[in-house]
């Protein structure tokens, strides 16, 4: 059932994420859930990786236990090495619904983990900036969140997590709730900016294009347990422009894709819940 | 009493309208006061008892130039101020311990719901056997009552911060006590305005019927000093001054609350 522990494309060197047969089992009302079954998957640094599956497979969960907000079950997940026990400044998170921090203003946003890092105040100000025009929101640094559009307030979280230069981006549907063409902006300008400072980014998506678009490689998941069912490698060029998105190679890899999220829901064989 | 009938405008009063819609609800407010004067006024032409409206604002001269009305407004007011900032500045950190520490939360509930279904006038027997009749035991029950309406909702305010945001801010490395200062206690905020506002309502009640009980001065006592004289008139003062002074200190509220609270997004 468990496919070959998938290896990063890079070979020899040392994983910079490694997620080792890790599983989380929710308790519920009739017993355990079992969000996740004996994870294993390494990440090369400076990978891209992108994370599919039909909506309940774990996704969420697996990139919670990367950020260190939840705690596996059993397994382990390091990270350069070092067992992830709780988040860290290394490990950036984007979530899907932007989270940003209502009474502040984009600035004061963009700001935080660098004065929760003890940044002094000047040199917040010029890296806050910084992000901010990364993003293109430097006419909105000082409005609130509630006046920016989603695509906006996704920009302003990018650069808040930018902001304290983590290696490692973890990003959960962060493009869920925009629009096509907004999407795919920001697609693009995040494709540029991994290109020049090369982090490593697991990004989960629901939509099979996006994640076929932006990585190295595709794992697809699958639910009841929550598991890997296939990693898809992806030898396109980068920089992925828009002839990439419409070249016959690229429509390979998402039928692949496709087939791999989409025929796994009529082998659904197992109960998801297991009595205690 | 008047802090509270005002508070079901809020939702419809902060979905802002345009200077224009402001104006026009002005007039229709005005136009309203005036109405109701009239009607007061036939009221008191066709009701035996009932003093006219010139009256009693003659007799509300009579009183201010005598002090007697301004030494009532302060004894009052000193009472409910006093009882209303007790109450909150207590309310407030058991509200957010309660809401951080769940061993707070299982310790403080019991009295709290048990005295929650207790009307604080039901406490002021008992105060004034413990505390004697001079200002402690009135100052304690208009407390009490701003407290009991203010914890829930500090409390309240705390447990429904959206995780997300807890979480995020933990991704940025912020400690519990970061995450206390700079996202609970401000993503509560709203909440604890909200019951500032009905607690004040709720001790400005309470005030005026402990000063019906025993008091030497304040509004209360005086409504029912005249109410041995049959004195109409000076109730009359009493009701109408009792409403302005909590419209004035609701109004105080609601603005500090659009002030502080601006950044939420409207649904
Ligand atoms: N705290 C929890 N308690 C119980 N069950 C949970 C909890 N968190 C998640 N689950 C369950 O675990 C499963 C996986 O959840 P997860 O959020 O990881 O899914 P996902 O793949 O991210 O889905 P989506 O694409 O809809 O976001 C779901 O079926 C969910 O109901
Ligand atoms: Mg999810």
């Amino acid at each position: 059932m468990t496919p070959d522990r998938p290896t990063a494309s890079t070979e020899g060197a040392p994983p910079k994420i490694s997620v080792d047969a890790v599983s989380k089992v929710f308790p519920v009302k009739d017993g355990e859930f079992v969000a996740l079954d004996r994870v294993s998957l390494d990440i090369a640094e400076n990978e891209f990786v992108t994370v599919v599956g039909p909506s309940g497979c774990g996704k969420s969960t697996l990139l919670n236990v990367l950020a260190g907000l939840e705690e596996p079950s059993g397994g382990r997940a390091t990270v350069d090495g070092v067992e992830v026990d709780g988040p860290g400044p290394e490990r950036g998170v984007i979530f899907q619904q932007y989270a940003l921090f209502p009474w502040l203003t984009v600035r004061k946003n963009v700001e935080f983990g660098l004065r929760t890092a003890g940044v002094p105040a000047r040199e917040r100000a010029e890296r806050a900036d910084h992000f901010i025009r990364l993003v293109g929101l430097e006419q909105f640094a000082d409005a609130l969140p509630k006046t920016l559009s989603g695509g906006m307030k996704q920009r302003c979280a990018i650069a808040r997590a930018y902001a304290v230069d983590p290696s490692i981006l973890l990003m959960d549907e962060p493009f869920g709730a925009l629009d096509a063409l907004t999407r795919v902006r920001l697609q693009e300008q995040l494709l540029e900016t991994w290109s020049q400072d090369r982090r490593t980014v697991v990004f989960i998506t629901h939509d099979v294009d996006e994640a076929v678009f932006l990585a190295n490689r595709v794992v697809v998941m699958a639910a009841r347990p929550g598991r890997i069912q296939e990693v898809v490698d992806v030898d396109l060029p980068y920089p992925r422009t828009e002839d990439v998105r419409l070249s016959p190679e690229f429509g390979e890899l998402r039928n692949r894709v496709w087939h791999a999220v989409y025929h796994q829901s009529t082998s659904l064989a197992q109960p998801s819940t297991t009595t205690a | 009493m008047t802090g509270v009938a005002v508070l079901p405008r809020r939702r419809a009063a902060s979905g802002r309208q345009g200077a224009g819609g402001g104006r026009r609800m002005l007039v229709l407010n005005i136009v309203s006061v005036l109405f109701g004067i009239g009607v007061w006024w036939l009221l008191s032409a066709t009701v035996e008892n009932i003093p006219s409206p010139p009256a009693v604002a003659e007799r509300g001269w009579e009183l201010l130039a005598d002090g007697t009305l301004e030494g009532d407004i302060l004894a009052s007011l000193t009472r409910v101020i006093a009882g209303f900032a007790i109450g909150t500045a207590l309310a407030i950190p058991v509200g957010f311990l309660m809401g951080w520490y769940s061993t707070v939360r299982g310790l403080a509930e019991p009295y709290i719901q048990f005295f929650r279904t207790i009307p604080p006038l039901a406490i002021i027997p008992l105060a004034i056997v413990l505390m004697g009749i001079g200002e402690t035991p009135k100052i304690f029950v208009i407390a009490l009552a701003a407290f009991l309406v203010c914890v829930i909702s500090a409390f309240q305010g705390v447990v429904d911060v959206d995780r997300t945001l807890i979480n995020a801010a933990r991704v940025l490395g912020a400690g519990d006590r970061t995450i206390f200062l700079r996202v609970v206690v401000p993503a509560s905020t709203p909440f604890i305005l909200v019951g500032m506002r009905v607690g004040l309502g709720s001790s400005w009640a309470t005030l005026v019927a402990a000063e019906l009980i025993a008091a030497q001065q304040g509004l209360g006592f005086r409504m029912q000093n005249a109410q041995v004289y049959y004195d109409l008139p000076t109730i009359f003062v009493g009701l109408i001054t009792i409403g302005i002074l909590g419209l004035v200190m609701d109004r105080i509220l609601l603005f500090a609350e659009r002030k502080l609270t601006s950044w939420q997004e409207r649904r």
